[in-house]
């Protein structure tokens, strides 16, 4: 599914990623661990197409092809899909019509006609009661005057309707209350097929309570130090993060 | 005086002096005393002021010497009689019932049917004819709301204009059609006008007005609008400035509003297109707990240049004012935008706000705003805020992560940015219509209209699509 191999990344002369190599499969959960500034969420904008950053090595190959020169877009419409950490608000546009429109494009893409408004419809209604999201959040402003919670909600309402192969969600659980992060792991889980993966990239342990992953990785100082399953995350909470520094 | 004259070859002062001496039995033929009196003062006014420049602080960002630098026609005659304004002009707008009054080339274009009364005491009419059948009304509001001792223009606009539109709603009467004022230019020659307008509404009364500029020709046409506005004790207006002209037109649009007390003013000025507009907008609270909604919605581009000037006069204790402009400039397009709010020592408990946020597109597109508060009350609640900036980076990713292309993200960025103002209208088709000319406009199809700033390339019967399609459902 995804295969990164050597990722060097600098923003303004700083390196940030220091030779990442990270291999996802089809049908994995994968974890990204670690402390603040040690680059998780620069790695995920980097997959995700954000410009403004040096790749000065390495390679990103997604369903076997190098995406390196491909746009944000053109990502997203080969299946790549990114849960922003700070969901931006847009007023004036309702999350209908912004996932339409998205949808459409990436059918456009794909050299396929817009979807049927019926179609699209009964998708939204099934996705919401998936996500037990309310009836009234589709025709709302995307994100504008959401709450915390609402607006990481909306990031996985919006992975249910796009179907990505591979989602990449950046500390979807932080700023999350109990609840809210039961729902949104629940829509993780159900979300998961045989033929998609997920990247969790979080930095506490909590959320892996409710999303099991079958691999987890600690990135420190731009490195990925160790890979284990999931009872590293239970190592890294019992001992914390000193741990890994005194290691690497 | 004359240094506030624009030094050119051909002076638009010296020909306009010519055109008031000339042509005086023409010009005043309507007049009564009261209006001769008036019009006589501000010619003395305007020789004395003369055309604005840019020394003039209010001025200063908005360079008119251009404008002026083209020799103009004036007329002093009303179109024939036998004129067929449908064969010029048909609104088109889709379920937009409304109560269309035109204006061709200044004057009241309906000629043989000059006086409207309608059975709930309404009047619509030609202003000219309005001085002699309503003098008290004329005399009571005619010349008391517009400046004539400060503004050049405006002086030029009572000296020289010789028709309009005249409406009158009497005590509580609320007008249930919405009424539609279309000034339409249609000239084989560069034509300088001045227009008039004055609406008054009376005690417990409702008005929803539309005031859309149009152009059919395509010569260099400079309009100076006037537009007194009385709107009585506990009544309500709501009212709409549509300007889509073509870039050889100077279209300066000056609103007087006064308000009494209990009243609301709602007032919205979309500037899609237009070579020069500048929309003043005045408003004078003079009676306690008052409302005033005053907003703004620009989009320019080319070397379009848009100048808004809106000054809140708060007369009386307890009101409310609220301003809010957007814009959005691209290309060469500048852009001015200043905000006076002045509350007087009386003017306890008012409530001010006023916001203006601006979008440059190109390192070569300009704002100049400046908010400037003039406060003399000490229990007021004011607040300011100007901001101007690119659009949001994050916010273009975040759109374009989600497989929307670039240039599509742009669109849907802007348009996100201008929905907060056209959201403020009221009249659901007209904001339908609006909502479709900005989303046109933001994809660069929408051009100067051929018939009317409400009907833009409708006239081919083409319907308005989107391949993004941004309207809730």
């Amino acid at each position: 599914m995804l295969s990164i191999r050597n990722l060097r990344v600098s923003i303004k002369g700083k390196e940030i990623l220091k030779g990442i190599n990270l291999e996802v499969q089809a049908g994995e959960v994968h974890a990204i661990m670690g402390p603040n500034g040690t680059g998780k969420s620069t790695l995920a904008y980097v997959i995700a197409g954000r410009e403004g950053y040096d790749i000065t090595e390495g390679e990103i190959i997604f369903k076997g092809r190098n995406i390196m020169d491909l746009s944000a877009e053109e990502r997203a419409c080969e299946g790549l899909f990114l849960g922003f950490q700070y969901p931006v608000e847009i007023p004036g546009v309702s999350i209908t019509n912004f996932l339409r429109t998205a949808i459409n494009e990436q059918r456009k893409y794909k050299g396929l006609d817009p979807v049927p408004a019926t179609e699209f419809l009964a998708r939204m209604e099934e996705k919401k009661k998936l996500l037990e999201l309310q009836e009234k959040l589709a025709s709302r402003s995307v994100n504008e005057g959401f709450s915390g919670g609402e607006k990481k909600k909306n990031e996985i309402f919006q992975m249910a309707m796009l179907e990505p192969s591979l989602a990449i969600l950046d500390e979807t659980d932080s700023g999350l209350d109990i609840d809210a992060l039961r729902i949104v792991a629940t829509g993780v889980n159900k979300l998961r097929r045989p033929d998609n993966a997920t990247v969790v990239i979080t930095h506490y342990q909590r959320l892996l309570e409710y999303i099991v992953p079958d691999v987890v990785h600690v990135l420190f100082d731009g490195r990925i130090v160790k890979s284990g399953g999931k009872e590293l995350a239970l190592q890294l909470e019992e001992k914390g993060y000193e741990w890994i520094r005194n290691e690497s | 005086m004359d240094s506030g004259i624009v030094q050119t070859i051909y002076d638009l002062k010296v020909y306009l002096k010519g055109v008031f001496a000339d042509n005086q039995p023409e010009i005043t033929q309507n007049d009564t005393s009261f209006v001769a009196q008036k019009r006589a003062k501000a010619f003395e006014s305007f020789i004395k002021t003369g055309f604005p420049h840019a020394a003039l602080e209010r001025w200063r960002g908005t360079d008119l010497s251009r404008a002026l630098n083209h020799e103009y026609h004036a007329l002093t005659l009303p179109p024939p009689a036998d004129l067929d304004i449908d064969k010029i002009f048909k609104c088109d707008v889709p379920h937009f019932e409304t109560l269309l009054v035109t204006q061709l080339n200044g004057w009241y274009a309906d000629r043989n049917n000059l006086v409207q009364v309608f059975p709930n005491g309404l009047i619509i009419c030609s202003l000219a004819a309005a001085f002699t059948k309503y003098p008290e009304l004329i005399e009571a509001h005619y010349g008391k709301y517009a400046d004539d001792n400060s503004e050049g223009l405006t002086a030029l606009n009572t000296a020289m204009s010789q028709d309009g539109i005249f409406i009158y709603v009497p005590d509580n009467v609320t007008v249930e059609q919405n009424i539609q004022m279309v000034n339409i230019t249609d000239f084989k020659n560069n034509l300088f006008l001045n227009t008039r307008n004055l609406v008054i509404l009376g005690e417990n009364s409702h008005l929803r007005l539309v005031q859309c500029d149009d152009s059919i020709n395509h010569d260099v046409t400079f309009i100076n609008t006037v537009t007194e506005v009385k709107i009585g004790r506990n009544s309500t207006l709501d009212h709409y400035k549509l300007q889509n002209k073509d870039d050889h037109t100077t279209l300066i649009n000056s609103m007087f509003f006064h308000q009494d007390e209990g009243s609301s003013l709602s007032t919205n000025a979309i500037s899609l297109n237009g070579g020069l507009i500048r929309n003043l907008s005045h408003v004078t609270m003079s009676g306690s707990h008052s409302n005033s909604e005053v907003y703004g919605l620009y989009l320019m581009d080319r070397y379009q240049h848009v100048d808004n000037q809106v000054f809140i006069n708060h007369a009386a204790p307890e009101c409310e004012s609220r301003e809010l402009f957007k814009g959005v400039l691209d290309d060469h397009a500048s852009g001015v935008f200043n905000g006076h709010i002045k509350v007087h020592r009386d003017a306890q408990k008012t409530n001010a706000f006023q916001t203006n946020r601006n979008i440059l597109l190109t390192d070569k597109a300009s704002i100049d705003t400046k908010p400037f508060l003039e406060i003399y009350a000490d229990d007021v609640k004011c607040s300011h805020g100007a901001t101007i900036g690119q659009l949001d980076a994050e916010a273009l990713f975040y759109i374009r992560s989600r497989g929307i292309s670039e240039s599509n993200a742009k669109i849907l960025l802007m348009y996100a940015f201008a929905a907060e103002v056209i959201n403020k209208i009221s009249i659901p088709e007209l904001r339908q219509r609006m909502d479709d000319m900005v989303k046109k406009r933001l994809r660069g199809e929408l051009s100067q209209c051929e018939q009317c700033v409400l009907n833009c390339s409708t006239h081919e019967h083409q319907k308005v699509e989107f391949n993004i399609d941004l309207s809730k459902i």
